[in-house]
C-alpha cells in the first residue's frame, strides 16, 4: 500500500452476519487503500460485500453484524483512527461521521427526514460540525442559514426558498443535488456514495455524478463510489476494486482494468455488457449464478462460474493477491496467486 | 393499402403486425378533498408507429415518458382515450382495431400478443408452482387435454429457457431473480406469442445474469419469429436487441429509426441528449462531463411548443410556440427516419457510435 498518501486503509477485513441458517461471510478478507483526492470505485453484484464494507468504514453496520477481524484506520488530521477498535457510538466515530466521512445512499429520502425542512436538515449537519462550535450565539442561526444556503448553491439549488422546503416538495433530482449538498455541507474528506444514482433517469444520473466530481475537486475529497454499473465506473472513477462473494478479486487503475483485466471473473463482466458504441457482439454471460452465501465454495470463490477453473487447484486453494502491474492486483492462482 | 399501412408510412419487410394510429391515452388530474378535475395529464399522445413481423421496436425514454402505459394500452389494460391499435395476426387478414374489441376478441388477443414485466419478483404468484406459473395460460385456455399434457408442454417450455424441467413443483421464492425471469418469458412463451411487449425485462437483474435473459430473448425470437415490443432505458441494451427504436418524450415519439441510424446519426438533441448521459464502459472515451445541468422535465404541464424546448440547448423562438410535428426525413440509403424538431438537418448532433 502506498502509505505516504493513503486516507484510509482497508486491510483484511471480515464482517460476518451470523443467521439461523448459518454464519455469511458478507465480507471476506477484503484489503484496499483509499488515496487522497482520488475517486475509487467498488464494483460487484448484489451479494459481494460492497455496501457491508461501505458501511463498515463509518461504523454504521446492522447491529446483528459482527466484524470477526482484519482492520479499518482512518488517517485523519488529528491523527490515525483504527475504526475497527471503535464502538459504534463512541464519541470518536460520532466525531468522524460529523466531519470527516459522509456517506449517500441510493434513494435520497433515506437520508433525509420526511417531517423537517431540507433548511432544517442541513444547518443541522453543519451545526454539529466541531468547527461551528466556535460560531457566537447571537449571530449562530444566520451564520448556519447563510452556510446552508451557500451549499445548497453549489449544487444549483438558488432559491433561497428552498430551505422551507419538504424533501416531498421536490423533484427527484432536486432531491438527489440536495442529499448530496447535506453530505458535503461538513466538508468531509471522504464521500462514500453506494449506489447513488441507481434509482434516476440517465440524464439526471449523469448530471449528479457531474455534481459529485465537481464537489470532489473543489473541496478535496477523496470519493469511494460502490456501484454495480460498469459504465459509472469507467466515465468517472480513477481506481477500481472489484469485489466477488466478499472478496476482492481485482485492484487497478480504470484504464488498464478495461484494457486488460486479469482476473476472469474481471473478464466475464467485461465481456457480458451491452455497448454503446463498437461492433455489436454476442454477449458472454457468466454462466450459473452467484452461489449462495450459506454455501460459499471452497478454494477460489468464483470457480464454479469460471472458464479457467483447474480442477484440484482452484477448487482447493485460496488465492494470494499479486501485482501484475504497478498499482494493478488480482487474486487469481491460475495468475500466480 | 389498409389503413394500418397508411397511418405508419413505412412498411418493413414482413408487414406490419401492429400499428398504433394516433393512440392517446390521458388521465384526469384530481386535486382537493372533492377531486375536482384539474386537467389532464396526456400520458401517450397521439403516438403513430408500426410494429412489423418479427422486428424488435425498441420504446424508450425516461420515467413517465409514457412507454409502459403504451405497452398496457395495446393489450388493453389501460383503455386508451383515443386512437387506433390495428391489429394483423397473419400476412393478409384484415387489421382488426384493438380499440374497438368486445370481451371474447380481447380474450383471444391476450393469448397472441404476451407481456413480460419488470420486476420478476412481483409478476409471479408466489403461492403458485412452477408449473402452474408457466401452464396457467394453457389451463386458462383450455389448451392441453389433460395433466400429463400439461406437464409435458411445460416441462417442454422450460428446457427452451434453460430452466431444469425437475423444479416444476417449486415456488418462486426458491429462484433467484435471473431464473424468475426466464420463469416470466416461459409463462409468456408457451402460448406462441405473435408479439411480446417487455417491459424492461432485464432492469432488475445483475449485470452477469442480464446478458443471459438478453441472449435468451434472441434466441426465442430465432426460433418462434415473433415480435418485440422492447421497453427500455438503458440505450446499450437497446443497441444490442433492437431492430428499430423510437424515442419518446412526455408522451410523444420524438424521434423514430433504424438502430443503426439512431445510434450514428441522431436527429432530435433529446436522443442526443440520451446518449451523451448514458455511461458507457469505455473509459478512454468518457462523454457524462458533456452533459449540462438543466431542467427537469414536467409531467403535470407540458410546455406550449416542443415538449423538450425548456431542456433544449438548440431551441430557438418558435420551439416555444410552436408543436414540431413527427415527419419523415428519409436516410442516405433511402430508409425511414422520423424526427419530430424543427431544426432538424440544421443541427449537427453528437453521435458516440458508428
Amino acid at each position: 500500500m502506498t502509505g505516504t498518501t493513503a486516507l484510509l486503509e482497508v486491510d483484511d477485513l471480515h464482517v460476518v452476519f451470523p443467521s439461523r441458517e448459518g454464519a455469511v461471510r458478507a465480507v471476506n478478507g477484503v484489503s484496499f487503500a483509499l488515496h487522497r483526492n482520488e475517486v475509487l470505485g467498488i464494483i460487484g453484484e448484489s451479494g459481494c460485500g460492497k455496501s457491508v464494507t461501505a458501511l463498515s468504514i463509518l461504523g454504521i453496520l446492522p447491529p446483528v453484524a459482527r466484524v470477526t477481524g482484519g482492520t479499518i484506520r482512518y488517517h485523519g488530521a488529528g491523527g490515525t483512527v483504527t475504526i475497527t477498535d471503535e464502538a459504534r457510538e463512541s464519541e470518536t466515530m460520532k466525531a468522524i461521521r460529523r466531519n470527516d466521512i459522509s456517506m449517500i445512499f441510493q434513494e435520497p429520502m433515506t437520508s433525509f427526514s420526511p417531517v423537517h425542512t431540507i433548511g432544517n436538515q442541513i444547518t443541522e449537519a453543519i451545526a454539529m460540525m466541531d468547527e461551528a462550535q466556535s460560531i457566537p450565539r447571537q449571530r449562530r442561526q444566520r451564520e448556519l442559514s447563510e452556510r446552508a444556503l451557500d451549499v445548497l448553491g453549489r449544487v444549483g439549488l438558488n432559491d433561497p426558498d428552498i430551505l422551507a422546503a419538504y424533501p416531498h416538495n421536490l423533484s427527484g433530482g432536486m432531491r438527489q443535488r440536495a442529499m448530496i449538498a447535506m453530505a458535503v455541507a461538513c466538508e468531509p474528506r471522504i464521500l462514500i456514495a453506494d449506489e447513488p444514482t441507481t434509482a434516476l433517469d440517465v440524464t439526471l444520473q449523469a448530471q449528479a455524478l457531474n455534481l459529485m466530481l465537481e464537489m470532489q475537486r473543489s473541496m478535496q475529497m477523496a470519493v469511494i463510489l460502490v456501484t454495480h454499473d460498469l459504465g459509472v465506473i469507467a466515465e468517472i472513477t480513477e481506481r477500481v476494486v472489484v469485489m466477488y462473494l466478499g472478496r476482492v478479486v481485482e485492484t487497478a487503475p480504470v484504464g488498464p482494468l478495461f484494457a486488460r483485466p486479469e482476473h476472469p471473473y474481471s473478464r466475464a463482466l467485461l465481456a457480458s455488457i451491452p455497448r454503446l458504441s463498437g461492433p455489436i457482439e454476442a454477449l458472454a454471460p457468466i454462466r450459473g449464478m452467484v452461489p449462495s452465501p450459506y454455501e460459499m465454495p471452497p478454494g477460489c470463490p468464483f470457480h464454479t462460474r469460471c472458464d479457467e477453473f483447474v480442477p484440484g487447484r482452484c477448487d482447493r486453494d485460496t488465492p494470494a493477491t499479486v501485482a501484475v502491474a504497478a498499482d494493478h492486483r488480482v487474486a487469481c492462482l491460475i495468475r500466480g496467486g | 393499402m389498409s389503413a394500418a399501412r397508411r397511418a405508419s408510412g413505412i412498411v418493413a419487410d414482413g408487414g406490419p403486425i401492429i400499428a398504433a394510429e394516433r393512440l392517446s391515452k390521458s388521465y384526469a388530474k384530481e386535486s382537493g378533498l372533492l377531486r375536482r378535475r384539474q386537467g389532464e395529464v396526456r400520458a401517450v399522445d397521439q403516438m403513430s408507429f408500426v410494429l412489423a413481423r418479427g422486428e424488435t421496436l425498441a420504446l424508450v425514454g425516461e420515467s413517465g415518458c409514457g412507454k409502459t402505459t403504451t405497452g398496457l394500452c395495446i393489450v388493453r389494460s389501460e383503455e386508451p382515450t383515443g386512437g387506433r391499435i390495428w391489429y394483423t395476426p397473419l400476412p393478409g387478414a384484415p387489421p382488426r382495431d384493438i380499440v374497438q374489441m368486445e370481451a371474447a376478441e380481447l380474450r383471444a388477443l391476450r393469448r397472441t400478443v404476451r407481456v413480460v414485466f419488470q420486476d420478476p419478483f412481483a409478476s409471479l404468484n408466489a403461492r403458485m408452482t412452477v408449473l402452474r406459473i408457466v401452464g396457467e395460460p394453457l389451463i386458462n385456455n383450455r389448451l392441453a387435454r389433460n395433466g400429463a399434457e400439461l406437464k409435458e408442454r411445460v416441462a417442454a417450455m422450460l428446457s427452451l429457457v434453460q430452466l431444469d424441467p425437475v423444479y416444476m413443483n417449486r415456488y418462486p421464492h426458491s429462484f433467484s431473480g435471473g431464473q424468475r425471469q426466464r420463469l416470466a418469458f416461459a409463462r409468456a412463451f408457451i402460448l406462441q406469442p405473435r408479439v411480446v411487449i417487455a417491459d424492461e425485462p432485464v432492469s432488475a437483474l445483475d449485470v452477469s445474469v442480464q446478458a443471459q435473459i438478453l441472449n435468451l430473448m434472441r434466441s426465442l425470437q430465432a426460433r418462434h419469429a415473433m415480435s418485440y415490443l422492447f421497453i427500455a432505458h438503458n440505450l446499450a441494451v437497446v443497441r444490442y436487441l433492437s431492430d428499430r427504436v423510437a424515442i419518446m418524450y412526455l408522451g410523444r415519439i420524438v424521434e423514430l429509426a433504424s438502430r443503426a441510424e439512431i445510434f450514428a446519426r441522431p436527429k432530435h438533441p433529446y436522443t442526443e441528449l440520451l446518449l451523451t448521459s448514458s455511461p458507457n464502459p469505455d473509459p478512454t472515451a468518457r462523454k457524462l462531463h458533456l452533459v449540462k445541468a438543466g431542467e427537469s422535465p414536467s409531467y403535470g404541464m407540458l410546455p406550449a411548443g416542443c415538449p423538450f424546448h425548456p431542456r433544449c440547448p438548440y431551441r430557438e423562438p418558435r420551439c416555444t410556440v410552436e408543436k414540431p410535428e413527427l415527419v419523415e426525413t428519409g436516410t442516405e440509403r433511402g430508409g425511414s427516419h422520423q424526427v419530430a424538431c424543427h431544426l432538424h438537418g440544421q443541427l449537427s448532433l453528437r453521435t458516440f457510435s458508428d
